[in-house]
């Protein structure tokens, strides 16, 4: 924020930020290669729905998302008040999955809906544990998030895969930002 | 670039600019009366300029203190760091550390000398009482006191009426205990008196019009986070809901807790009055629920409308 905007006591909605989506297939080739963690080919959008009218535009955009292909996306809500619009595709088709997910985000953007937007979760695992990717509208960045249990997360092993894909991805530098989405869809 | 849902309101920034002007002239009036009359107050504003400067410094420190407040990890509270996490991810704004204090009033409180040094504190009260959406409607309101950088806003516009509350002072004392050693062994007593009545004056009314001016500003900041922080969830309605129940209980609450509250309403969510309070809206620190409640309802209605 600026100093007039501190002076004036306003902030500016932070806009979403969708151009490092498709850096996913190829960090999904890293890992695969590195960890023994390959995409389980759910992915998720992350948004918070306004009320009343502005509500019903956003409204329009999703079900215009779910009518896509038949049912391709899948909308569950979480107890935080947001919605998730879920994105289930084969396991190899990493790129699709991305490119989907891309789509939905740049839908609810254009429709004046940036602001609303809070995260993308590309899901893996690796037969018994889960591994989430997590990508950060509005600072454009990713981390990974594995969580354990209920409220628990695995910050080794999250550390572990941020140094495996650091070269891939644009990995959040500040650890007090990668916020855990436990019970997110996939996970 | 993306159609933008959230226009600025014109009116409140325009109230805000008028006031914080009014502020910046008094300062100047009261700059040059002192250059004009050489009068030595150096080791007055010094003293002002410790005392608010370490007041802002340490800001969250003396607020947690006061307020009994813990810093609690995401292991305790994983409900609320969840909320702020959310917001803070929306917002796009560094995470402040979450406090929760154990006092049954239902409030909350943002301080701290910086967005990076923030503390956001909320009582056992508030989290009872008010569900998920209504508690995130509570939070955004106060991260939105730390992205506009309330503390530091608040200290710098206080400053004068600190200084000439502390002149009046000064004033006072040396009028009753200076007063007599120029009385037995100095001839112009009548003119010395009338110096520091003169003094006493000026201080005086310096501090009533910096007072108003000071809780003029502190209405509109509030308004400001009120606006700032529905248009962050997009749900006005969720925060005027969350402000209705929060001043209901408030007022049905005893009244030993609430003067015990009453010195830190400046950093709160919504003021805690004793029942049967009627000082004019002049002086309070917040805006009246109505108002608030009539710009939530502005908001909503704005977001609803096509663009």
């Amino acid at each position: 924020m600026g100093f007039l905007d501190v002076l004036l006591g306003r902030s500016k909605a932070a806009q979403p930020d969708l151009d490092q989506l498709f850096a996913v297939p190829s960090a999904a080739i890293t890992l695969e290669a590195g960890t023994a963690f390959t995409p389980t080919g759910v992915g998720a959008v992350c948004f918070k729905s306004p009320e009343g009218g502005a509500f019903a535009g956003l409204r329009d955009e999703v079900e215009k998302l779910l009518a896509l292909d038949s049912g391709k996306f899948d909308e569950t809500a979480d107890a935080f008040g947001f919605t998730w619009l879920v994105r289930h595709t084969q396991p190899v088709d990493v790129e699709a999955l991305v490119t989907d997910l891309h789509a939905a985000n740049s839908t609810i953007a254009d429709a004046g809906f940036g602001p609303a937007l809070l995260c993308t979760v590309v899901a893996f695992g690796d037969g018994s544990r889960k591994l989430g990717l997590v990508y950060l509208f509005k600072r454009g960045t990713w981390y990974p998030f594995a969580p354990t249990g209920p409220e628990r997360r695995d910050n080794a092993l999250e550390l572990e895969i941020r140094a495996a894909i650091g070269t891939d991805l644009k990995v959040e530098e500040d650890l007090t930002r990668w916020f855990p989405v436990y019970g997110a869809p996939g996970l | 670039m993306a159609r933008n849902r959230f226009p600025q309101d014109r009116g409140l920034a325009t109230r805000m600019v008028v006031t914080a002007f009014l502020l910046g002239a008094l300062y100047a009036v009261v700059i040059t009366a002192l250059l004009l009359a050489h009068v030595q107050l150096g080791l007055v504003l010094v003293i002002a300029v410790v005392l608010l400067f370490s007041q802002y410094w340490f800001s969250d420190r003396i607020a947690l203190f006061s307020m009994n407040g813990r810093i609690v990890t995401p292991e305790e509270a994983p409900q609320l760091h969840a909320v702020v996490d959310r917001l803070c991810a929306l917002a796009d704004m560094p995470k402040p550390a979450v406090a929760i204090a154990d006092v049954d009033l239902p409030n909350a409180f943002a301080t701290g000398r910086s967005p990076k040094r923030a503390v956001v504190c909320a009582t056992t009260g508030i989290l009872r009482r008010l569900d998920t959406e209504e508690l995130e409607g509570v939070l955004a309101h106060e991260l939105s006191h730390v992205a506009h950088r309330d503390v530091a806003v608040m200290t710098v516009a206080s400053f004068l009426g600190v200084a000439a509350g502390f002149v009046t002072r000064f004033a006072l004392y040396s009028e009753m205990f200076g007063g007599f050693n120029r009385r037995s062994n100095n001839n112009d007593q009548g003119g010395g008196v009338a110096v520091v009545f003169v003094v006493l004056l000026f201080s005086m009314v310096i501090y009533a019009i910096s007072f108003v001016l000071t809780r003029a500003l502190s209405r509109y900041r509030e308004l400001s986070a009120d606006r700032s922080g529905a248009l962050l969830t997009g749900r006005p309605s969720a925060l005027a809901s969350a402000l209705t129940k929060v001043t209901g209980e408030m007022s049905r609450i005893p009244s030993r807790d609430l003067r015990h509250a009453e010195a830190f309403n400046a950093f709160f969510f919504a003021p805690a009055l004793s029942q049967g309070f009627s000082i004019s809206s002049l002086f309070s620190t917040h805006p009246s629920l109505e108002v608030r409640l009539r710009q939530l309802a502005h908001i909503s209605q704005q977001l609803g409308q096509p663009v």
